[in-house]
């Protein structure tokens, strides 16, 4: 059923939007207009078959809600979702769609919130095989488990547990077996360890590539965190205000970003070497998304800002680093290379 | 140090008695800030640096207290005050930023009322000059429009502005030493930069010593004049902080900055340290890292290192026991 060629995962012109009004009384009594929340306003990327492609931004950006929109936990006001050429908005019945379904799971960023206090653990690793109907058969559920639960370096006789006797790392691990359990090939990944750490977050991240790497996974990893996104990612896609700013090869986008807020966020890393490295803080913050700013949604914070930008919103195009940035004054040539991290 | 210090703890101990037992959450540290320094206290959930900063402030929740040791402002034992003594204390010579702004700040009331209301319980000044000193505070943490925005509450800030008006609180009294924790934890990223330069800029200028406590290594190496890094309840290492974060001595610290992901960094796999650190009742004898210590040795199994001089830092590890001739 795959298109050769065709991206694993594709997104085409996705947005949700979401209403955020007073209820119709208030409305009329109090003569206000409804406010719809733009949390993604149309966003395109594509992801290939192995890869691991991130998405950063601050809160509020959206890069949550393209996770949830992707596994389905919310429906698209409008776009596509396209996995493996088919789309995911055509599927006629609900067997259909969980044949498809069935091939993508989730870990969500709180350990403590997502997994269920009052079941054991292997109950919880075993939902999804219940869920999907793969296995009916006790025993081989429980081998399946217990092979997990090893898998993600816990031992079997953890199964017998409860949530609440072991620690916020271990926690995710349990997570992750869980989203393992019914071969799934696709991982969306929102803040797996934010919640962590950093001596708990560095055993997760490991765990996570040695399984892309044994397992054939293709990740979705959503993060704030530049570093986390660094270490793991092959492509890395930068939101602002819902929508896609930059989008590059992780290493690209490193060395050589392009928009102005790219280039903002990368300075704001803290300087672990201490070797003073001057930076340029951004001052400003992320505008009410209920009322962005015309044009170009970083303006107001942007260095490089002229009268076009604050009417006209930029389209992404092809920029030096190879990948796709949203802003005129890069695509004028007005913003002169900056090139960070000299690769270590 | 030449100045006398600020904050001086001397062997603390902070204790909770449970029905299973007594756990010791902070076992026998000490430590001292001078004016005008940084202090970073860092550590993973449960080492012990939160509850560090609580028994300074005197806001240890029962059951818990502080069972020995001796906490000393200014040369002046705090930690034996009566609570109304202790109360005073607070706010006047202590100041406090917390992780959450919004609940560090009352949602009823203006935040101009506020701050006022801080400067007149502790400062012999007219309401006139209150306000006029709340202003003054709120343009020095960098909020526009400042007499204006005294007006204004709590709700009607954003998050990284909220936490300039809880730093604008905390300076309200001039106090000699402001506990930090987790300040920018809440924050963005691009928020959390502004943030810690202003901590940073503030606390030169009025001379205050800070106590920061986070988790993360980068505000400190950013804002810190020394740290000390906690484990499991004690402190593993303390030294200025180029030396802790450039070369570790301690094993668990050299073990945290390599698990630390960098940009730039293209190593496949992240150094990490296996197991998690033990739980305050379960804490193992001798060193408390010692099971997940690549370099334990027997000595290390069976008798608690206490802090020794390695350079300009006290590590406790025994490793650099002279006896034992350090590995570095």
């Amino acid at each position: 059923m795959s298109t050769p060629g065709a991206p694993y995962i594709e997104v085409r012109g996705l947005a949700r939007h979401f209403d955020v009004s007073k209820p119709l009384l208030n409305r009329v009594i109090e003569g206000q207009p409804r406010l719809i929340l733009k949390a993604v306003d149309g966003i395109d990327f594509a992801i290939r078959k192995g890869e691991t492609l991130s998405l950063v931004g601050e809160s509020g950006c959206g890069k949550s809600t393209v996770a949830r929109l992707i596994v389905g936990l919310y429906k698209p006001t409008r776009g596509q979702i396209l996995f493996e050429g088919t789309d995911m908005g055509s599927l006629a019945t609900r067997a259909e769609e969980r044949a498809l379904r069935k091939r993508f799971q989730m870990i969500f960023q709180d350990p403590y919130a997502s997994l269920n206090p009052r079941w054991r653990v292997a109950d919880i690793v075993a939902e999804p095989i219940r869920a999907h109907r793969l296995s009916s058969d006790p025993t081989e559920i429980r081998r399946r488990v217990d092979e997990l639960l090893r898998q993600v370096g816990l031992s079997p006789a953890d199964g017998e547990k409860f949530p609440h006797e072991f620690s916020g790392g271990q926690r995710q691990r349990i997570s992750i077996a869980r989203a393992l359990s019914s071969n799934p090939e696709f991982l969306v990944c929102d803040e797996p360890t934010s919640a962590l750490d950093v001596s708990v977050q560095a055993q997760i991240l490991n765990l996570m590539k040695d399984l892309q790497r044994e397992l054939g996974l293709t990740y979705l990893f959503i993060s704030h965190n530049l570093a986390v996104v660094f270490h793991i990612s092959d492509r890395v896609g930068v939101m602002y205000l819902g929508r896609l700013v930059e989008l590059a090869d992780a290493r690209a986008l490193f060395e050589n970003p392009q928009h102005p807020y790219t280039r903002m966020l990368l300075d704001a890393i803290p300087d672990l070497d201490m070797t003073g490295r001057a930076r340029t803080p951004v001052a400003g913050e992320v505008p009410n998304p209920l009322d962005p700013p015309k044009g170009c949604a970083f303006n107001p914070r942007c260095p490089f800002a002229n009268d076009r930008c604050r009417t006209e919103r930029p389209e992404l195009r092809p920029v030096a680093n190879g990948g796709v940035a949203a802003c005129h004054a890069v695509e004028e040539g007005r913003l002169a290379a900056a090139p960070r991290l000299a690769p270590a | 140090m030449a100045e006398a210090p600020i904050l001086e703890v001397k062997n603390l101990r902070v204790e909770f008695p449970t029905r299973r037992g007594t756990l010791v959450a902070v076992d026998d540290i000490s430590f001292s800030i001078a004016p005008g320094e940084v202090l970073g206290v860092v550590g993973e959930s449960g080492a012990g640096k939160s509850m560090t900063g609580a028994a300074v402030i005197g806001l240890i929740e029962p059951p818990g207290r502080i069972a020995g040791g001796s906490i000393s402002l200014a040369g002046r034992r705090i930690d034996d005050l009566p609570y109304e003594e202790m109360r005073k204390v607070r706010g006047r010579e202590i100041g406090a930023i917390f992780q959450d702004p919004l609940t560090s700040l009352n949602p009823l009331y203006t935040i101009g009322r506020q701050i006022t209301e801080t400067i007149l319980t502790h400062l012999p000044v007219s309401p006139a000059e209150a306000q006029q000193r709340a202003i003054g505070l709120l343009r020095e943490v960098g909020i526009p429009a400042a007499e204006k925005r005294i007006d204004h509450y709590p709700h009607q800030f954003s998050g990284g502005m909220r936490q300039r008006v809880v730093i604008a609180l905390a300076l309200a009294a001039n106090p000699k030493l402001i506990i930090a924790d987790e300040p920018t934890t809440a924050l963005d990223v691009s928020i959390q930069a502004q943030i810690i330069a202003l901590i940073k800029k503030l606390c030169c200028e009025h001379g205050a010593a800070v106590m920061l406590v986070t988790h993360d290594m980068g505000v400190i190496a950013e804002t810190a004049d020394r740290v000390a890094v906690m484990y499991a309840g004690r402190i593993a290492e303390i030294g200025p902080v180029r030396d802790v974060i450039k070369a570790a001595r301690h094993p668990y610290t050299d073990g945290l900055m390599a698990s630390i992901p960098k940009v730039g960094r293209t190593d496949a796999r992240l150094a990490q340290i296996d197991g998690a650190m033990p739980r305050l009742n379960a804490i193992p004898r001798g060193c408390a890292f010692n099971p997940r210590c690549t370099k334990a040795f027997d000595r290390c199994r069976a008798e608690r290192p206490e802090p020794m001089r390695v350079g300009n830092s006290d590590v406790a590890c025994w490793l650099y026991d002279a006896g034992q001739g350090g590995t570095r």
